[in-house]
């Protein structure tokens, strides 16, 4: 008598995607709060900046990114607040 | 000791074509006149606020790169609270890799321009 359990279909294992940090990879070294279109990618719908779990930046860059974001926002090329941003 | 500069301003869309130049020609010289020596301008025309600034919803945006002494931007940013028909400026010190990367994007501007 087989003891083990024996599944119909293979189950789905969840693997883990790999994050890594985009601007690491990219080789930019310098995040431009110029370009708010860019910046688009780090923020929710609602214009907040999304965690670096999410996004997978690393520290350094994180903070730049929230920097050139805060300062992106002060020139209007950013709102501080909105809805339905994407 | 002189350091880089980035300083982007907004104007009022009340101004006429003129008047706006004529306010960015008053800020330029400002700081040129400070023994400053400017790298860069560029105009970016009338563009769309995200939220409204005194009730404005567009802005005229300028932006000046330049080298100085960092006793004038005090000065400078003193200039532009007076002034009404600016409504929003943002000045930051370049470090290497913005300067870097400021260049790249003009040669790049240049380019498709």
């Amino acid at each position: 008598m087989a003891d083990d359990i024996r599944y119909l279909a293979p189950i789905q294992i969840e693997t883990k995607k790999d994050k890594y940090c985009w601007f690491k990879k990219a080789g930019i070294k310098y995040v431009d709060y110029k370009d708010a279109d860019f910046l688009l990618r780090f923020v929710n719908e609602q214009g907040k900046l999304l965690p670096r779990r999410v996004t997978g930046t690393s520290v350094k860059f994180q903070k730049k990114v929230g920097q050139a974001v805060k300062r992106s926002r002060h020139l209007a090329l950013m709102p501080y607040v909105t809805d339905m941003m994407k | 000791m002189t350091n880089r500069y980035e300083t982007v301003f907004i104007l009022t869309p009340v101004l006429s074509e003129d008047q706006a130049k004529e306010t960015v020609k008053k800020f330029t010289a400002y700081i040129s006149n400070g023994g400053a020596k400017i790298h860069h301008e560029e105009n970016w025309g009338l563009k769309k606020l995200a939220y409204p600034i005194q009730k404005k919803s567009t802005g005229f945006y300028y932006l000046v790169e330049f080298e100085a002494e960092p006793t004038l931007i005090a000065s400078l940013e003193t200039e532009f609270i007076r002034d009404e028909r600016v409504m929003r400026f943002l000045t930051v010190k370049m470090d290497k890799d913005h300067v870097a990367f400021a260049e790249k994007r003009r040669n790049k501007s240049k380019k498709t321009a």
